[in-house]
């Protein structure tokens, strides 16, 4: 009854307004039709209404009209969500979230908000985050602030930081307010600010700084700005460092989980397996399969595909050996030349039978995201887990190689085959376990490269250069060689990159290695004793 | 006589001379018949021919390093892509002021990056005598580079093969780059003349077929020269045991590096052959896959026999050829059958088969 009335007051007293929009609630309904009006004095009033309306989704409406999502339902009168579906718009009502079919974009109108509006909104939301109960969006909201600069925030900010409770809300606030100092008349609350923001890396900081240092009014501001900056600068400029030392780690690691199963069959057993690369791919394939199978669960079946590609690339490893490799050993041209004719038809099979093209590989929730530091420094999920799960597999190998019998039987037969035999290993079966086992670890790589680069027929090629060159760099033979190697590489490469191109510093890293082999022909880690003969 | 010399006791080579003749006499005559005589050859078939017997020649090189001198190059394709290049310099100079933009000095590519002059490397590639040094130099200078620093430090085995491989992999990351100068990604192509004649001439195409038959012919007995030579024993030596040879007192390192010097310059001149008839070089020629089929065509050949080097290049594109036109998906899986089947089977090559008939092997 209430509401009739009002709206049949609404009716006599604005008949424009009225006409405009029905939302059931008169604040509203009076602050919307001043926004859908041309006076932009009148629509910042209408927001702060709505701000202070009370009602349960003014927030909710408030963001919408800032995102454009919020529209007006030009026939109904009613406020709707608009999700856009091809070429029309699917229209939920705002507020009763009652679903209203699709309509033309011309039937829905937009509320236009200039610059100036877009400011009064953030700040409306800022307020309304800052005054939340959970430390995390209060730190959030304040971050907002630092991003974007405001003068209008040390209000904001001021008579909220004495009851704030949590430390780092509390020093983020107190870092907008001197950032806000920085812009004082007083020089002395200039020169105060700036001591207090000379830790800060926030770009608003940096950005505040360089102005002072230019151009205050006050040579000692101008002097505290500058040193400020100075030091500011020094440690932007070692997290960079840090930085380009985690890429170049993560990049190291790719390198050495591609290498690592060419450091058995190439390094321990001597072959030559061209192939390498193509066991990778099929261990990145089986992946995609285990996810095709299994599309809801990207994390499960990305666990899942790790045994999975072990077993499908070292049967084929095994099938590689059993076949081919054995009846060339001791002839190493003629096994490259081999291998690399099963390299070639491996990625002609995969063309054929599954997709010349690439194939799309999700990434699990976990994977995706990143810890962002401070604001300078940002490490992806991925990139971390991809170290890891080197050094896990690493540490795996090692322990097999060192710790078991097959990886006693395998360095038996590795440094001497005749002897070993004679105190009754099989060396048939060695020879091709310990190939199953190098090429396994290289489908497992294959897993983990299928989360960071396009998975097609030629993933494999792409690693198989590097991988010998991680190989015969760290030293044939020696699994440390070949961590140490890659890491080094990878690193090696990622400092190279700022200056030379990604392109260039890849050159670079062949020709020094290139130049390394013929300095020290065995490596960085050579095999010492009998076995580094013949 | 001294033709007749170097071919002593090559009966393979012999045959290969006479066929090889033969085929220059028969195909421009055949090419000049009418074009509905059954015998008719087209233009297109001679420039394939043509292209069939660089390839031929470029595994006369390979076979001369890794037949004679042991030494397995997975580069060769790079010493044949900068052959390529300087011929492709020189053929892009000789556009001038026809190419797309129409600027007289800069090939098209530079134009469209805002290069505002020739960059050094580029000056004097108009000449034809400049540009054939070229070819020679600029292959011959990176292999005796390369090969000043591997032989020395005494890289040897799979670990030189990895190495070159590596080269012709960094070239063809550095030749991918537009600031190369080398027009990245497309390469240099759009060439109209060479020495003032179309290239889209069938007479062109015919002179630039026998130029190729020749450079086949005088590079096969070339390397059958050096072969027979007293540097040719030295090689085998080297390939056979080295350290003995090193301590019975020969310069390995030397040999090495004049063998495969050579050998780089002769995969230059096929290169540069090659780019003519084909009208295009990009960088893709020097992907490693290249040259390791150019190594499958010796094996299948028959390593160490040059001639088998010659049959193996023509048998393995020829079926190329067949099969990308019948059953394109089928190329790979057979060429890679190829390399398994000829290294497991057929260690000695064709060549191998006809020795064992008459008994030789």
């Amino acid at each position: 009854m209430k509401t009739l009335l009002t709206l049949i007051l609404c009716l006599l007293l604005l008949p424009a307004h009225a006409a405009k929009v029905e939302t059931g609630d008169a604040t509203l309904d009076g602050a919307f039709a001043d926004l859908l009006g041309s006076n932009f004095d009148k629509k910042e009033a209408a927001l702060q209404t709505i701000a202070q309306s009370g009602h349960p989704k003014a927030f909710a409406l408030i963001e919408g009209i800032l995102d454009g999502r919020l529209r007006l339902h030009k026939k109904s009168k009613r406020l709707v969500w608009a999700e856009r579906q091809g070429r029309q718009y699917l229209a939920t009502d705002a507020l009763s979230d009652e679903a209203l079919g699709e309509f033309n974009k011309r039937k829905l109108k937009k509320i236009s908000i200039n610059n100036s509006m877009r400011r009064v909104i953030r700040a409306l939301l800022a307020t309304r985050a800052l005054d939340s109960a959970d430390a995390q969006q209060r730190l959030q909201a304040v971050q907002t602030m630092l991003d974007n600069p405001e003068p209008a925030h040390a209000e904001l900010i001021e008579p909220r930081l004495a009851n704030e409770s949590d430390d780092a809300v509390k020093a983020a606030m107190s870092l907008v307010l001197a950032l806000s100092n920085l812009g004082s008349d007083n020089e002395q609350d200039r020169l105060r600010a700036i001591d207090k923001v000379k830790g800060s890396l926030e770009p608003a900081v940096r950005q505040q700084l360089t102005r002072l240092a230019e151009n205050d009014s006050s040579s000692a501001v101008q002097d505290a700005a500058a040193r400020a900056l100075r030091k500011i600068e020094d440690r932007v400029e070692v997290f960079g460092h840090i930085e380009t030392l985690f890429f170049g780690l993560s990049l190291g690691s790719v390198l050495v989980l591609a290498a690592i199963g060419l450091a058995i069959t190439f390094g321990v057993m001597g072959v030559i397996n061209m192939a390498h690369g193509e066991l990778i791919m099929l261990g990145a394939y089986t992946t995609y399969l285990i996810q095709q199978l299994m599309p809801e669960y990207a994390g499960v079946s990305l666990l899942l595909s790790i045994p999975a590609a072990f077993v499908v690339s070292g049967l084929v490893g095994i099938g590689i050996e059993r076949g081919v490799i054995r009846f060339l050993y001791g002839r190493p041209l003629e096994t490259l030349l081999a291998t690399f004719g099963i390299s070639l038809i491996l990625q002609q099979l995969v063309r054929t039978l599954i997709s010349p093209q690439n194939v799309p590989v999700s990434n699990p929730e976990f994977m995706s995201g990143f810890w962002q530091v401070n604001s300078v420094l940002s490490l992806t999920y991925n990139r971390m887990y991809i170290i890891l799960f080197c050094l896990l597999v690493f540490a795996g190998l090692f322990l097999i190689l060192k710790r078991t019998r097959l990886g006693l039987q395998v360095r038996a037969v590795s440094q001497n085959r005749a002897m070993a035999r004679a105190m009754g290993v099989h060396s048939d079966r060695v020879d091709a376990l310990t190939f199953g086992l190098g090429s396994g670890i290289a489908g497992v790589a294959g897993v983990a490269l299928s989360q960071l680069t396009n998975v097609g027929p030629n993933l494999g090629q792409q690693y198989i250069v590097d991988s010998f060159m991680v190989v015969v760099f760290g030293g044939v033979g020696n699994l440390w060689g070949t961590l140490i190697g890659g890491v080094g590489l990878g690193i090696a490469n990622k400092f190279m990159e700022p200056w030379a191109g990604a392109v260039m510093a890849k050159i670079l890293i062949l020709v020094i290695v290139i130049l390394f082999i013929q300095k020290r022909p065995r490596g960085l880690f050579p095999q010492k004793g009998r076995a580094a003969e013949g | 006589m001294f033709l007749l010399r170097i071919l002593e006791g090559d009966r393979g080579g012999q045959a290969f001379m006479l066929a090889l003749i033969a085929t220059l006499v028969a195909i421009p005559v055949m090419a000049s018949l009418p074009a509905d005589h059954p015998l008719f050859i087209s233009s297109y078939t001679v420039t394939l021919l043509g292209k069939y017997l660089t390839y031929a020649l470029l595994a006369v090189a390979v076979d001369l390093v890794w037949g004679y001198l042991g030494i397995l190059s997975l580069g060769h394709a790079a010493f044949f892509a900068l052959g390529g290049y300087a011929m492709g310099m020189y053929l892009m100079r000789q556009i001038g002021d026809r190419g797309v933009y129409g600027n007289p000095e800069l090939p098209d590519f530079m134009v469209f990056l805002n290069w505002q002059e020739l960059p050094w490397f580029w000056f004097g590639m108009d000449q034809f005598w400049f540009a054939m040094l070229m070819v020679m130099a600029a292959p011959g200078l990176l292999a005796f580079v390369f090969g000043w620093f591997a032989f020395r430090s005494r890289v040897t085995g799979v670990y030189l093969s990895i190495i070159t491989q590596a080269l012709t992999f960094a070239l063809m990351l550095a030749f991918f780059r537009n600031e190369m100068g080398f027009g990245g990604n497309n390469g240099l192509t759009d060439f109209k003349d060479i020495l003032g004649f179309s290239l889209q001439s069938d007479a062109t195409r015919m002179g630039l077929f026998i130029a190729s038959g020749i450079a086949l012919a005088v590079g096969y007995l070339a390397c059958r020269a050096i072969v027979k030579s007293r540097l040719g024993k030295v090689a085998v030596a080297i390939r056979d045991a080295e350290d003995r040879t090193r301590f019975v007192g020969y310069k390995v390192e030397n040999v090495k590096l004049a063998i495969f010097t050579f050998s780089a310059v002769l995969a230059g001149i096929a290169g540069a052959l090659y780019v003519p008839q084909v009208g295009i070089i990009n960088p893709s020629e020097f992907q490693p896959l290249n040259s390791i089929e150019v190594v499958v065509w010796v094996a299948m050949g028959g390593r160490a026999t040059l001639y088998g080097a010659v049959i193996g290049a023509l048998g393995v594109n020829y079926a190329k050829t067949w099969f990308t036109g019948a059953l394109p998906d089928a190329w790979l899986f057979a060429l890679g059958a190829l390399f398994v089947f000829v290294t497991l089977l057929l260690p000695k090559g064709i060549a191998g088969l006809f020795r064992r008939k008459r008994g030789e092997a």
